[in-house]
Formats: structure tokens, sequence, C-alpha cells
């Protein structure tokens, strides 16, 4: 068999596949010259493959993963590596018998402690593991919500995918973040779960929306099409064909959520909807009690409020090189 | 009405038809539009082991006749009618669940584009074995030697380490071969192939045309073969049947239809493909005009604003399909046979 014609036949075909529909028009591009090159090793590279090659020379996302994976492995390890237990008072007596509420850094303290004589860079530690926890909990129960109704609001579409959008429509309708409080504030005492949960519930239509669009496109294409041409049956179709091929911008936009569940997560604690166990600390909730000393202390709101900026800048700009590198309608 | 002696001739030769379609009509309405009929009481049979062709222009109604055979036509605004019998059942009566039934087992359907028409996220030979534990009822396990004699079957090499590759591992030819097996595994009786190698290279053109016509020979498999290229139809196809404006206009077996071709849409297509044993220097003779001059079949010919025979009864009186057994015609001033 003539290997040749074949390759640069694979070729077009990649590079369709590549710029997807948003180049539909112009697939006799002349840039298949580029890929020639790499299709000589193997028959053709996967989009995933081709995404990472772009993905590891963007400065953008090297920044944002960078950020992301030092933070995670703090919040792993933290319990082993802060220098305190983040609910002992080691400088209580300090606070107690000093002019001084608010101990500045010493030996040992290198923040300093908060006005109850806990260390605080222990307490920042500790506390992104509390961060991240509620974060990422929050994204699962999201994705699992979402997940759910997407599923079946693009698998039965008719009166189904109606029902399911125009429910998703109203909670998109409300400002994310009242959202969660309100749901917050339902729960007779406020705890981490009911944190979780509120953040959880607001992510659901979300990711819902998404799942069920892309669904809708990938229901349309060809292999659907193909596969309905063998008989196959609907349930088949939906979570072999169709679900499988849809689930690529609901992880992107996983990462993205991430970033605003965690700045959601802090600001429900500020506001008291988070644990109100202080003996666990998370930053929203660290924010929250040095409200009332930030005209003369203002280390101790900077200190959380630092992290979570970058934390969340790190995740956001994980995900937007991510979606960029996936998403066929930005490729070059 | 030549309609109807059209009928009584076909159901004649229908007795030993494994699928006949009769008077197929597919209309398209939108909300708001007029409607659009796509196919036109359409015609045909197909022995087993002989391959038809269907063969026009795009837009022509060459897929939508197809998606009707195999029900894959949506149910929302799109009306069919006539009747597709397959072995004396009529599919287009039958319902969605039945439909799904015979899909894969008794009417196989192959694609245009290989890669497209491939799951990416499931590898081949899963693809392969789906069709086999959906209507086999194997299980897995069983399924995967049968799946893999189906995929040596058409010629992909070393299929056992290929069941395991996903589509954008394979090559062009390879894909559209893996696409033949899943296609085949449960040897449907009809087997329709639209544009089956309008994606390909010309050397793998020839040898998937090598293919389906040996799997139709040594199986019995009736093949429709849908395609715009009239060198597929001239290596492959028993009978010919060239559509415009979704209606036939011309019907025959291979050889008389491409020695004297009568209707002068055929010539037309016929003269502006490139001939190896035409005198050097030749020119090619294009078909004037495009599809959007055609005028509407209710009272004219389609085709008479392209046409270079076209006489003023062709703008008035729509021409019937006269058949006489062998060979149909739709044409009121038809190009002259001299010889």
């Amino acid at each position: 068999m003539s290997d040749n014609p074949l390759k640069s036949h694979s070729d077009r075909r990649k590079q369709r596949i590549d710029d997807l529909a948003a180049t539909a028009g112009d697939t006799a591009r002349t840039d298949t010259v580029t890929t020639a090159g790499t299709v000589e090793e193997a028959p053709g590279v996967s989009l995933i493959a081709s995404a990472w090659r772009r993905l590891r020379r963007n400065p953008v996302f090297i920044v944002g993963a960078v950020i992301t994976l030092i933070f995670i492995i703090l919040a792993l390890i933290s319990p082993w590596i802060a220098p305190h237990d983040p609910a002992a008072q080691p400088l209580l007596d300090k606070v107690r018998q000093g002019s001084n509420p608010v101990p500045g850094p010493e030996p040992g303290f290198p923040l300093g402690a908060d006005p109850a004589g806990r260390d605080l860079l222990s307490r920042l530690l500790v506390g992104a593991q509390q961060t991240l926890y509620v974060g990422v909990v929050a994204t699962v129960f999201g994705l699992v919500g979402g997940l759910t109704l997407g599923t079946l609001a693009g698998a039965f579409g008719g009166w189904v995918d109606s029902f399911v959008m125009r429910m998703v429509d109203v909670m998109l309708a409300i400002p994310s973040l009242l959202l969660a409080m309100s749901i917050a504030a339902l729960a007779p005492r406020p705890s981490q779960m009911t944190l979780i949960i509120a953040i959880a519930i607001v992510q659901v239509p979300i990711f819902a929306r998404l799942l069920r669009g892309s669904m809708l496109a990938v229901r349309g294409s060809d292999h659907v099409l193909a596969a309905r041409a063998l008989g196959v049956k609907r349930s088949a179709i939906v979570f072999r064909h169709i679900l499988p091929n849809s689930l690529a911008p609901v992880i992107v936009q996983s990462t993205l959520v991430l970033a605003t569940s965690i700045i959601d997560a802090a600001a429900l604690s500020f506001l008291g909807l988070g644990n109100p166990d202080d003996r666990k600390p998370e930053w929203g909730q660290m924010l929250g009690a040095s409200q009332h000393l930030i005209g003369d202390y203002p280390h101790l709101a900077f200190y959380p409020a630092a992290c979570i900026i970058i934390v969340a800048l790190g995740f956001t700009l994980m995900g937007e090189s991510l979606r960029e590198a996936l998403d066929p309608k930005t490729r070059r | 009405m030549t309609e109807t002696i059209e009928n009584v001739n076909q159901q004649q030769s229908s007795t030993d038809a494994l699928l006949s379609v009769r008077d197929l009509t597919v209309t398209f309405q939108r909300q708001g539009e007029q409607p659009f009929r796509a196919v036109d009481g359409v015609s045909f049979d197909v022995r087993p082991g002989q391959t038809v062709g269907l063969v026009g222009e795009s837009g022509c109604g060459k897929s939508v006749t197809s998606l009707a055979i195999m029900g894959l036509l949506p149910h929302r605004g799109v009306t069919v009618e006539g009747e597709v019998l397959f072995q004396g059942t009529d599919l287009l009566k039958e319902s969605n669940n039945q439909m799904r039934d015979r899909r894969g087992r008794d009417l196989g359907m192959i694609f245009q584009d290989p890669l497209s028409s491939l799951n990416p996220v499931v590898p081949i030979g899963i693809q392969v074995t789906e069709v086999l534990e959906r209507h086999r009822g194997m299980s897995r396990k069983a399924a995967t030697p049968v799946a893999r004699d189906m995929l040596d079957k058409v010629g992909i090499p070393d299929p056992e380490r290929r069941l395991k590759d996903y589509p954008h591992q394979l090559s062009g030819g390879m894909r559209q071969r893996a696409l033949i097996a899943m296609a085949l595994a449960c040897q449907p009786r009809v087997l329709i192939a639209d544009e089956p190698t309008t994606a390909l290279d010309v050397t793998i053109q020839a040898q998937i045309l090598a293919l389906l016509r040996d799997l139709v020979q040594d199986t019995g498999t009736a093949l429709v073969m849908i395609t715009h290229d009239l060198g597929v139809v001239a290596g492959l196809c028993d009978s010919v049947n060239v559509l415009y404006a979704g209606k036939i206009v011309e019907r025959g077996d291979r050889h008389p239809l491409f020695a004297a071709p009568r209707h002068p849409y055929t010539a037309g297509l016929l003269s502006s493909i490139p001939r190896l044993d035409a005198p050097r220097g030749e020119r090619l003779t294009p078909i004037p005009g495009s599809v959007s001059d055609n005028l509407p079949w209710d009272h004219a010919c389609a085709f008479a604003p392209r046409c270079p025979n076209a006489l003023e009864v062709c703008r008035e009186v729509r021409p019937e399909l006269v058949d006489d057994g062998s060979r149909a015609l739709r044409c009121h001033n038809p190009v002259e046979v001299n010889r």
C-alpha cells in the first residue's frame, strides 16, 4: 500500500478536526506542512496531545499551574509543616500581659500571632487545606448535580429539556453569591457542610447548561448518526457516544469554577456563614475575624486576603489557558 | 398515468427484489416557509448481490433517500411518503423500536467521512463488538474474536492490535475499512453506501471499491451506492439511477447507459468528466447554470433552464418517467442515439 497519499490524507483530516466547525470553510489551508513533520512519527496526533504541546509553551498556563500546584501541595502537607498547632495559643500570655494585643513577628513566629495568641503562619497553612477542601468538594458536588441535570436535558430533549433548562435559567438569573448566601442562611446552624452545599448548588446550573449545550452539538455529529445507523440503543448512544465526547468543556470549566468557589467560600465565611469554629482556620473566616482590627493591624487581613487572591488567580489562569488550548475557535 | 405503468412494470420485476423503494417522497416543512420536496416519487429495486447506483449532483436528494430508507430522518418537520419494502415489509410503517432492531442487522450503512463517523473516544474494537452485542446478544468476550475476523476480512492488517486503536491512530483508508466492518458485522442483507469514497485518496478509493465489490459478490448483499462520482458508478454498479432535483430522470443498466445516455442531464454529466480515450486537447463540456435555476417539477421539467435540448413543451408540461423494463427516461426531447 502506498503510504504517502495516505498520510497526507489523514493529515488533512487531522487538521480538520483540529479546526473543527469554526474554520470548516477553509479546509484547503496551506499549513498542513507544519503538521507533516509530526505525522511522520505516528498516523495521527490526538486532540489532547496537540493541546498539551501548545500549553507547555504558554507562560500563562505555566504560572497558573505552578501557583495551583504549590497551593495544593502546601494544603496537603500543611499539618506536618505548620510550625505550631493552629488551635494552640502559645503567645496568649504575651497578649494578656503586654500592651500589644497582636504580637508581631518573633523567632519561631515569622508572621506573628493573632489576637488570641495563635501562630498566624500555621493558621494560614492549615487554612489552605480548609479552603482547598471546601472548594474541591463543592465543585465535585456541583459537577455531579450539573452533569445529572445536563445529561437529563441533553439526552431526552423535548419537555424534559425545557423543564430542566427553565429551572437552570431561573437559578442563573440570581447573582451567584446572593444565591449562595440565601441557601447558606437557610441552614439552622452554619457549618462547613452548609457552606459546601450552598456553593455546590450555585454551580449546578453552570455545569448543567454547559453540558446540555455541548451534548446538543455532539448529538448532531456524524458519528452519532453512524451509531444510530447501526441500531445502537438510545442509552448506549447517550452514555457511550454523546456524553464522553461532550465532557471536555465541562472539565475545563470546572477548573475555572474552582476559583470562584474558593472566593465564594471565603466570602461566605467572612460573612459568618461558614464554619463558626475558629480552631479550624479558614481564610475567609480569618479575614472576617480581623475586620475590627484592620485600622491598627492591617497585616492580619492582608495575609489571608493575599492568599485568596493568589490562589484564585492561579486557578483562573490555568483554567483560561486550558480552555483556550482546547477551544477550536482560538486555535491557530 | 405513466406512473402507474411504471409501477406495474416494477411490480413484475420486484418479486425477487430484496429492497424495493416505491414512490418515495420526502418533504421538509419549516414553520413559515414553503415546504421543500427533497425526494419526489423515487422508485427503484435492488436484488441480492446487485449494486444499484443513485447518481446526481449535490442537493438532488441522494442522501435524503438513503436516510429515509434507514429511518434516520428526524420526525419533526419531515414527511416521508411512499413505500420502502424490505423482503415485502414496508419499513416506513415500522415503529422506531422495530427500525432500531433492523438497523445494523438487516440494513447497514456506510458514510462519507470515515473520521467523523467514528466515535473518537472509543477504540475500534469496541465499536465493532458493540454492534454484535446489540444484535447478536453476544458478550463482549465472545464478540471480540468475531470483530477481529471482521477487521481481517475488510483488509485491516494486524487486526488483533488494531482492535485497541482509537480512530485517530488509523489512516483514512483504515478508518473507512473499520466503518465497513462495523456496518457488515451482523451481515445485513442491504448495505447503503453514501459516498463511501469521496473523502479518500484516489488510490484508496480503488481499494475500497474493490473491497465493496468482493463483499457484495461473496455475501449476496444488496448494495445501494450513492455517489456523484461517475467513475465509481462505472466501476461498481449493475444498474444506475440518475437523480435530478429529487426525481429519477434516467435509469438503465451500466453499459447501455454509459454508451448511449438518452437524458440530456446524463449526457451532460458524462461529457463533463475527463476520459482517457478522448482525443488530446478536447475540452470538457460543463453543464451550464446551477441547481438554483431549476423550475418546479409541478408543470415543467426542472432541468429545462440548463438543458441544451429544451423545447417550449419542457417549460410547460412535466415529463413522466417512461419505463420499458430495461431502461427508463423522463424527457420530452431526449438525446438522439446515432448508432
